[in-house]
């Protein structure tokens, strides 16, 4: 379509900071070297509901090397209303198991550790409820949905349309609690000085996590700094303040020395929020040709009695395919539960997962080949807000997947190829993400020697993200990239939004190109003084101007399967996606998000599960050798190709973001294929062998 | 975490004395499941005495034929050294079937032997557990008990033995040699691992202060002759869902003789007796090695969670048996 690019961006080039990362001097929250440093120990409630009734914390304080315990009891105050997750150590009231209670500061790991096994906690225990179930009565209709998307939608008569439809289908899917595991736990470290409140913290963005701890603790946001220079991954769950770090704040300010809180892997499944289970019904209604006429998607999911979260499962049914008659219901059920929060492309996610696959089993039910299907009830304006869109290449990925894929030699017949002991299948899923930007502010300064310093409070959470805006910077100021230099992730920087939304290149992206373009134009007319020059912009009011357009990111996923016969095991051959992603600034970096959301879309379907005990209202599987993630081994050939897309009416980096499209809809495109080879349809995650077992072909 | 004290024996007899002096020391191994489990508060040793320096580091061939392999012997070691992979190939297969091999460079040839189950409920102060504080119930017993027993377990514990190597071993009659302050005696490794009846707190019939120095591997004319297999949720780095160890030898079409052993199916390594006992003498089909598998498995009672073990393993002595037999792989 367009040119080559020249300059910097489109080319591939490994992170900047690669090399300090595989060397191991690249520094992590509470990796940092501080003087006279302490270490927070968390500890978790040991019941699900009710209220501590005693805390005694002697022995604790006996162990040699601890400083203190705050509790509900002794903490300094916090002002309410800021974040109800966030107001810690303030009340008696425990809502789910798990829930930190207090916090034990020694001076080391080990004694801290020793020291919060010891404390001593009553509780009067209240029955608890923490299973979601569609009956619960506790089902209520929440006014809106993450991140503000209405909460049910209804465009013509979706139930006279499903009556007189001539294929109709009516399917329940259900996902189980999925958990963020990034590498690097949540984790600070926290010190203050003069009134002043120093914290580096492992968070997706330290603009927001410095106006929360100003307003939680009374502060002027500017006597907060956050550091996240580095942060090893978050996928959703570093993407609001959370709880190390206001702990950290507490214990640093109660032992008037500096804190590092880390949070062990047991701990990251819950209080840090995770993926909510579903139960999803979808309802298609379509003519003899696959054609849609009627969509409904009824999706039910969880929150807590802390704070609402409402995940917006429905909303991908909104704009992906055709259909005159459409309708989405979201209802929330209220447990005794930690607050479900984002995981890499919330909603999008566990409802492509349940819309793909009902696409799948009506394709089959009409004897439509599914690429085909999905190219029938392509939507040329968007059907939800009847907007048209700035692009949309669904079809283009389709196409361009199924040639990669060979799949127009596929026979559609589930249950029919066998290679010895396994059987095979292939499967295809469609994608989109929403294409968003927000307002940021960024800097670029000229040095008198020819150089150039690009500053953005964005935040690289390992994506790659600190080398795409050096490569738009350097083209922005149309100079060799080696003189410029960029800084993210640091409350100081120039304010940005978070890493999340797969917006973050787009945002932070547009103020970075125009704060260079702007510099480069001042630089026409004046040589760079002696002191430098620097210019600041703000792209709020040019993000507020943008025109109403729907704008998504396209993808097609193909999978080929194979299920063992005797065991139901499944393995995954091959992985191929095609995306349409706008433009793609570094193809390396770009990659590997794209692989990296694919995978864990295959880790969805096959092995991630949060297995909740009802009796003790929490998951037992919390740590990485029972909570399986996919490994490399897990998938043997995965590919991910590109469109050419110049979409005109983006924003100034031309991108749509690439963070999430890679896990929407990469589940659904395992599981249709483990139908395909099996026959089988497990319409509840994750597609674990003992489900396959008995109802697998015989040999 | 609590505070331990840290020893490195000079040999045998003072890394026995030690732990025969403190009641609450414990050997240490590679670590890769004590430490994990000592950080979790699940055991508190005071001292840990670290047998890796002690010379118990050697494969050693014996001079009848079998093998003799030191207890501190790495398993990354074991599965590659040569003697190992040409004449006992089960080994190997086994221990690269486990773990990762960043665990499998640490990890030593007893502390494999006697590593702690995964029963999650074990593994968190927080819950009920017979086998980590007697008494306290069994949570598992009526919780997430997919991937526990279904063979020899009782109401007080429905825990696995994790080990693959353990499955290995039991099936070509390993003898394990114990050093405790009464001198060297030998136990057959059929006979170390517990079924947990009233007592799952203690698993081996090992009494504390037990060094375990060595595992001995009898000649078996046709250990090259086998296979294992096991089954796992994902394709690498994930604990047994079930497995099993199989070596045959057949005489013209008759099985003139044969090993089984069943892993991630009970408390312990559990050699398949009966099954080895239904198919010696007769003419090998895959409907006889269905049969032996149903004879062994006729004993198992299935968790609410794990009844697919029951076919799955059933299936898999199929598959171990057949394709041992050169019957036509299904
Ligand atoms: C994530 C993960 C996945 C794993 N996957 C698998 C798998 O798939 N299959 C599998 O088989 N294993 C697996 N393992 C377990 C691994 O094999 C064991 O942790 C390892 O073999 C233990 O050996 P070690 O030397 O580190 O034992 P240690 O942790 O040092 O010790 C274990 C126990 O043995 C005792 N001990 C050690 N040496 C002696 C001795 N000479 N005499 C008497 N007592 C002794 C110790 O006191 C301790 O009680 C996995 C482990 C992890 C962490
Ligand atoms: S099965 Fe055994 S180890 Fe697991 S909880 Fe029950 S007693 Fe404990």
């Amino acid at each position: 379509m367009s040119a080559p690019p020249v300059g910097a961006v489109g080319r591939e080039h490994p992170r900047l900071e690669g090399r300090d990362k595989v060397t191991g001097t690249a520094r992590y929250a509470v990796e940092y070297p501080v003087d006279d440093v302490t270490y927070g120990w968390a500890v978790p409630a040991a019941a699900t509901r009710g209220r501590i009734s005693r805390i005694d914390t002697a022995q604790t304080l006996a162990v040699p090397g601890v400083l203190d315990v705050l509790h509900h009891g002794n903490a300094p105050r916090l002002a309410p209303g800021v974040d109800d997750t966030l107001f810690l150590l303030q009340e008696p009231t425990v809502h789910y198991r798990g829930e930190f209670v207090a916090v034990v500061v020694a001076e080391t790991l080990e004694a801290a550790r020793e020291g919060a096994r010891l404390v001593r906690i009553d509780y009067d225990t209240e029955a608890h409820s923490t299973v979601l179930s569609p009956h619960h009565p506790s089902l209520y209709r929440p006014d809106t949905v993450n991140p503000g998307y209405p909460t049910d939608t209804a465009e013509g008569d979706f139930d006279a349309a499903f009556a007189a439809a001539e294929v109709q289908l009516d399917t329940t899917y259900r996902t189980p609690a999925y958990h963020n595991n990034p590498m690097e736990p949540h984790a600070t470290t926290a010190r203050w000085r003069d009134g002043r409140l120093l914290v580096h913290d492992s968070t997706q963005g330290s603009t927001p996590v410095q106006a929360t701890l100003a307003q939680l603790f009374g502060l002027p946001p500017e006597t907060v700094r956050v550091i996240a220079e580095h942060v090893g991954g978050g996928f959703g769950s570093k993407g609001a303040p959370k709880a190390p770090v206001v702990l950290a704040a507490l214990a640093a300010r109660q032992v008037d020395r500096p804190v590092r809180l880390a949070l062990t892997r047991q701990q990251l499944f819950g209080p840090i929020g995770y993926r909510t289970p579903t139960i999803q019904r979808v309802r298609l209604g379509a003519d003899a040709d696959g054609r849609i006429a009627a969509v409904c998607h009824d999706a039910i999911s969880q929150t807590s009695k802390v704070q609402e979260f409402a995940e917006q499962t429905a909303v991908y049914t909104r704009s992906m395919y055709a259909g005159r008659h459409r309708r989405t219901t979201h209802r929330l059920v209220r447990l005794d539960v930690p607050t479900p929060f984002w995981m890499r492309a919330p909603g999008e996610c566990p409802g492509a997962y349940a819309l793909e696959s009902a696409l799948d089993e009506l394709a089959t039910a009409c004897g439509v080949d599914p690429v085909e299907l999905r190219v029938r009830n392509d939507a040329t304006v968007d059907p939800d807000s009847g907007q048209p869109f700035s692009s949309r290449n669904l079809v283009a990925c389709l196409r361009e997947g199924a040639r990669r894929f060979d799949w127009a030699d596929r026979d559609p017949t589930p249950g029919a190829r066998r290679l010895g002991r396994w059987l095979i299948g292939t499967g295809v899923a469609g994608a989109s993400y929403p294409a968003r930007s927000r307002a940021a502010t960024a800097t670029a300064a000229a040095a008198p020697d020819g150089t150039f310093e690009v500053r953005v409070n964005a935040t690289d959470i390992g994506t790659g993200a600190r080398t795409a805006l050096w490569q738009l910077a350097a083209d922005a100021l149309a100079v060799p990239a080696d003189r410029v230099a960029i800084r993210v992730g640091d409350s100081d920087l120039p304010p940005a939004p978070v890493a999340g939304g797969s917006m973050g290149t787009a945002s932070w992206g547009w103020a970075v190109i125009r704060a260079c373009e702007q510099l480069r134009q001042r630089l026409r007319d004046t040589a760079v003084p002696a002191e430098g020059l620097t210019v600041e912009v703000s792209t709020a009011d040019e993000v507020r101007a943008q025109r109403p357009l729907a704008r998504y990111a396209y993808g097609a996923h193909f999978v080929q399967v194979r299920v063992d016969a005797d065991t139901g095991e499944v393995r995954v051959d091959r992985m191929l996606g095609v995306f349409a992603v706008g433009r793609v600034v570094n193809p390396t970096t770009a990659r590997s998000q794209l692989i990296g959301g694919m995978t864990m879309g295959l880790s969805m379907a096959l092995h991630e599960e949060g297995l909740l005990d009802e009796r003790y209202g929490d998951w037992v599987n919390h740590d990485l050798a029972t909570y399986h993630i996919s490994g490399c081994a897990d998938v043997e050939r995965i590919e991910a190709y590109w469109l050419p897309e110049e979409d005109p009416d983006l924003n100034p980096a031309r991108v749509k973001g690439i963070g999430e499209i890679g896990i929407v809809g990469s589940a659904a495109a395992v599981a249709n294929a483990v139908h395909h080879a099996t026959g089988v349809r497990i319409r509840d995650l994750p597609i674990r062998l003992d489900k396959l077992l008995d109802r697998l072909p015989a040999g | 975490m609590r505070a331990f004290r840290y020893h490195r024996p000079a040999d045998v007899t003072e890394a026995v004395a030690l732990l025969d002096a403190e009641p609450e020391a414990a050997y240490l191994g590679g670590g890769t499941n004590l430490v994990d489990l000592m950080k979790l508060g699940v055991q508190r040793p005071d001292l840990l005495v670290d047998v890796t320096g002690l010379p118990l580091d050697t494969v050693e061939a014996l001079p009848h034929g079998g093998l003799r392999i030191g207890a501190t012997v790495r398993n990354s070691d074991l599965a590659a050294d040569p003697m190992v992979r040409r004449d006992h190939p089960l080994l190997s297969r086994a221990l690269l079937a486990g773990a990762s091999g960043q665990l499998r460079n640490m990890a030593t040839t007893a502390g494999n032997l006697l590593q702690r189950t995964r029963c999650v409920y074990f593994q968190d102060t927080g819950k009920a557990c017979n086998k980590r504080e007697p008494g306290t119930g069994c949570a598992a017993r009526h919780g997430q008990n997919r991937d526990l027993a279904i063979l020899g377990w009782s109401e007080l514990c429905v825990a696995t033995h994790p080990s693959d190597l353990a499955v290995a071993l039991v099936a070509l009659d390993a003898v394990v040699e114990v050093h405790d302050p009464g001198g060297a005696r030998e136990i057959p490794l059929v006979d170390l691992h517990r079924t947990p009846g009233e007592h799952p707190e203690r698993e081996t019939s090992l009494p504390h202060g037990a060094l375990i120095t060595g595992v001995r591997i009898p000649p078996l004319p046709f250990a090259r002759h086998c296979t294992y297999l096991k089954v796992r949720d994902r394709a690498s780095f994930a604990f047994a869902v079930g497995s099993v160890a199989a070596a045959l030898d057949l005489a013209e079409d008759t099985v003139r003789d044969v090993r089984l052993a069943y892993g991630a199916v009970a408390h312990r390594p559990w050699r398949a007796y009966r099954a080895e006992e239904a198919l010696r003498g007769r003419p090998f089909t895959a409907e006889l090695a269905a049969q032996a598998a149903d004879a062994e498995l006729a004993a198992a009672r299935p968790l609410p969670h794990n009844g697919f073990k029951v076919p799955l393993i059933r299936n898999l002595t199929v598959r171990a048996l057949t394709a041992l037999a050169g019957a036509a792989p299904r």
